[in-house]
């Protein structure tokens, strides 16, 4: 029995440290949280939302922010999510020799491991200067296309695994070729997944700032029409809290669009979950 | 019986609603090897695990009735789980080593319980090994992963490392429903020597098994112990009509 | 029948060009960087570059020289490593292991919120709180330093290590820990002594991803650790190699060869991702052998 008192001290203070932890995780949370809420959602107003920034006024608007966030959102999936979509087919249905899909696969790898600001810097090279985009809000989202494509080729090409064979053979079976099989049997099957990567790349393009800093710059002058608008540079919310707190000393406005910012991670977070769910139940049903 | 070591009277096991155990009444005799056998769900591999207190980790489990070991309730307020566990060792059904050297595997219980001298750890590892008839295959290689082992020598690494907290009795639960004949036959064989040092439960699906090995023999249907006796008695003039159906096989 | 054939062989390339295109970016992304990098490097010699203690990229005289960055990049990681990855497995067993489901329930959405949190927000709390909080504790003149950084690229490391090791902590095999506890251990010492060693491979994957994560932050780090080109201490203002292309990289002229020298700075970062990614291929392809 010797040492028995000490296991037992040794276990719980283990113990208690787990729970520690834990709670130390959670409340980190909702000390973020609250911090953010408290000082942010009292200086959300109309004015903010629905106003551009003036000189003469001296009075700041967050709308072109705004606009560009959901520019930079719409350009970027337009683009990456048939690429991405149609790499996870490819890999998924139609690559058979194993070491080239492998080699494919660690390239996914390697890109989802690269740092934003290394993005930032090759898009600022080739989109800005190379293809003559200039710093715009078409240059951010093109170096967003290559950043998020890992993330919807992971999430569809796990769905698409777990599409059966037995749909893919029934279709074969039946004569269909195998363009008709995918775009019938394979993608509806796999659309929670599909759906799922699209809610995760765009909150990864909200929080996204140091690739877009050289590549979209951060100006705040809202384009006449939205094709005006990917020719001209722009700052998105992140690219804009990071100004007003760190280059013009704005806190309040700084902590209202954190937690403008925040309430969209909510609702992605949540919408990411529903979709999974109720998309799998639909094909279950 | 005066040779009683672990007695269990109308010992009652519900899962939630389900009623696993209906008041199973049995003794256990000390350096003896008791099988328990009937058909998959009559509640022989629960009655087994009760002993040793491993359904503790079923959330919803319902335990009344009593069982002791060498006289004490193993379900009193002031057992230590862990001391009975030591005193009440088990081998599973799928050979469970530890992805850890053969050495680590058997040492890992002494540790546990605050051995750390290499001498004593070198000399109780050897020991066991033995014990399972394990060390002359091993003992040139203790240091290597015991995953590399075949899988009756991990099911004999699993006895050692059982052996090496020194237990009275040792729960077998199917030990050899993973492995070959030959693997099988080497249990056997060491399952009759380690009653002469310890008492041995076993369960197992296998009447030959049974019948080859036991000396006591306890007939488990539908969560009721229906008959219990020496060996030679059940296997040779079963006294309850359902003993005899299961071990002529007639049903399970 | 022949429409349907020539339909077939369209979408057969189209899915072959959608699928070679991370190989096309990758390789993009490394030859871009090695052209652009690679001048400034010449110009200032690698030994100097490399070991350079001295960053004056604007001075009369300018000496570009990124030990300072390299080292703070070195230190800040390993901090934030050794903060956040007791906390963060720690937890990952709490879920894993202890936790009732209901409890898991509120603790596992918490780490998902905290993983998508944008890193200017951490960087805007930190700026606010740490910062301050930091610089009134120890006394200090200002709190943008090192340890402030620490502190938040630990927390911002939190989310990976502690679902990458979940993960891992759910896949050890039931049988050990039942074998462990039939030996008599308890509950604590089964997770201590048997998942945690069994786990090993997916927590260490874990730990790789955060160390790739911390090093490659930038804008959270810029917004608290100072952004002064010193040597690393604790309580010095600090650059890291992102933030030394960060802060520069908008002011710097076109074709100069302070520019230039910031393409290299992010080629020495980019080597240094790509030996971690290197590293994190050895774990997964070492853990499957497994």
């Amino acid at each position: 029995m010797k040492g028995a008192f000490g296991r037992k001290a040794k276990g719980n203070i283990l113990k208690g440290l787990i729970y520690f932890c834990a709670g130390f995780t959670v409340l980190l949370l909702v000390a973020i949280l609250g911090y953010i809420f408290v000082r942010g959602i009292p200086h959300i107003t109309w004015e903010l939302l629905s106003t551009s920034p003036s000189h003469i006024r001296d009075t700041i608007g967050i709308l072109p922010n705004i606009l560009n966030t959901l520019y930079i959102i719409l350009l970027t999936l337009l683009i990456a999510l048939p690429l991405g979509v149609g790499a996870a087919v490819y890999l998924n249905e139609y690559a058979t020799n194993r070491k080239f899909a492998r080699t494919i696969e660690f390239a996914t790898e390697t890109l989802s491991g690269i740092p934003s600001i290394i993005y930032g810097l090759v898009g600022m090279l080739v989109f800005v200067k190379v293809l003559g985009f200039g710093s715009s809000l078409l240059s951010g989202s093109l170096t967003l296309v290559i950043m998020i494509l890992p993330t919807i080729i992971r999430t569809t090409q796990e769905s698409l695994k777990t599409v059966p064979a037995s749909y893919r053979e029934g279709a074969l079976g039946l004569g269909a070729t195998k363009w008709y099989m995918i775009r019938t049997i394979v993608l509806p099957s796999s659309i929670s997944g599909i759906v799922t990567g699209c809610i995760l790349a765009v909150g990864r393009i909200v929080g996204e700032s140091a690739a877009l800093l050289f590549t979209a710059g951060s100006a705040t002058i809202i384009a006449d029409n939205i094709l005006e608008a990917y020719t001209r540079g722009g700052g998105t919310l992140s690219v804009a809290l990071y100004m007003y707190a760190s280059e013009r000393a704005e806190f309040d406005v700084a902590f209202a669009i954190a937690s403008i910012l925040l309430i969209m991670v909510f609702i992605l977070n949540a919408a990411a979950k529903l979709a999974g769910k109720f998309l799998d139940k639909e094909k279950q049903g | 019986m005066n040779n009683t070591i672990i007695k269990s009277s109308d010992l009652h096991l519900y899962y939630g609603e389900t009623e696993a155990l209906k008041g199973i009444n049995m003794e256990i005799a000390q350096n003896e090897i008791t099988a328990l056998i009937g058909p998959s769900g009559c509640g022989k591999s629960t009655f087994l695990k009760t002993l040793n207190r491993m359904n503790d980790l079923v959330p919803s489990v319902r335990i009344t009735g009593e069982v002791t070991l060498k006289g004490k309730d193993i379900f009193a307020k002031d057992v230590d789980v862990t001391q009975l566990r030591r005193q009440v060792g088990m081998v599973f059904q799928k050979p469970n080593p530890f992805p850890k050297s053969i050495y680590d595997n058997v040492a890992y219980g002494p540790r546990l319980h605050g051995e750390h001298s290499k001498a004593q750890l070198d000399e109780l590892v050897e020991k066991s090994l033995r014990g399972a008839a394990l060390w002359d295959e091993v003992k040139d290689r203790l240091k290597k992963s015991a995953i590399g082992l075949s899988g009756g020598q991990q099911q004999r690494l699993c006895i050692a490392r059982a052996l090496a907290v020194q237990p009275d009795v040792l729960l077998m639960d199917e030990p050899t429903s993973a492995l070959d004949p030959g693997s099988t036959l080497k249990i056997e064989d060491l399952m009759a020597d380690l009653k002469k040092d310890y008492t041995v439960v076993i369960v197992t699906h296998n009447m030959q098994q049974a019948s080859r090995i036991s000396d006591k023999t306890a007939f488990f249907l539908l969560g009721q112990l229906i008959e219990y006796g020496t060996t030679k008695q059940i296997f040779g003039n079963p006294k309850e009509k359902q003993t005899e159906d299961y071990i002529t096989g007639r049903f399970g | 029948m022949k429409v349907k054939n020539i339909i077939e062989r369209v979408m057969n390339t189209v899915f072959f060009v959608c699928g070679i295109i991370s190989i096309a970016a990758v390789l993009m992304i490394t030859v871009y960087m090695i052209i652009a990098g690679i001048p400034a490097i010449r110009e200032v010699g690698l030994i100097d570059f490399l070991f350079g203690t001295v960053w004056a990229s604007t001075a009369a005289e300018p000496k570009f020289g990124i030990l300072p960055f390299i080292m703070t990049s070195v230190w800040g990681t390993l901090g934030a490593i050794i903060i956040g990855v007791p906390i963060g497995l720690m937890t990952a067993v709490f879920l894993s292991k202890i936790a009732p489901p209901k409890l898991a329930g509120i603790v596992r959405p918490a780490v998902e919120l905290l993983a998508g949190i944008p890193s200017v927000v951490y960087g805007l709390v930190g700026m606010m709180v740490l910062v301050p909080g930091i610089m009134n504790l120890f006394n200090l003149k200002s709190g943008s330093c090192l340890l402030a950084a620490i502190l938040v690229l630990a927390i911002m490391i939190l989310p990976s290590i502690i679902s990458v090791s979940e993960t891992a902590l759910n896949a050890v095999p039931r049988e050990y820990e039942e074998a462990s506890l039939g030996l008599g251990a308890t509950w604590i010492e089964t997770i201590f002594k048997v998942s945690i060693p069994a786990a090993k491979s997916g927590i260490v994957t874990g730990v790789v991803l955060g160390v790739g994560r911390a090093i490659g932050e930038a804008m959270a780090v810029m917004m608290v650790a100072g952004n002064v080109a010193n040597m690393p201490g604790l309580f010095t203002s600090v650059r890291f190699l992102t933030t030394a292309i960060a802060s520069e990289m908008s002011y710097a002229a076109d074709g100069s060869l302070q520019r230039n020298a910031l393409f290299s700075i992010g080629l020495v970062l980019f080597i240094f991702i790509m030996i971690i990614n290197g590293l994190l291929g050895l774990v997964l392809k070492k853990g499957e052998e497994k």
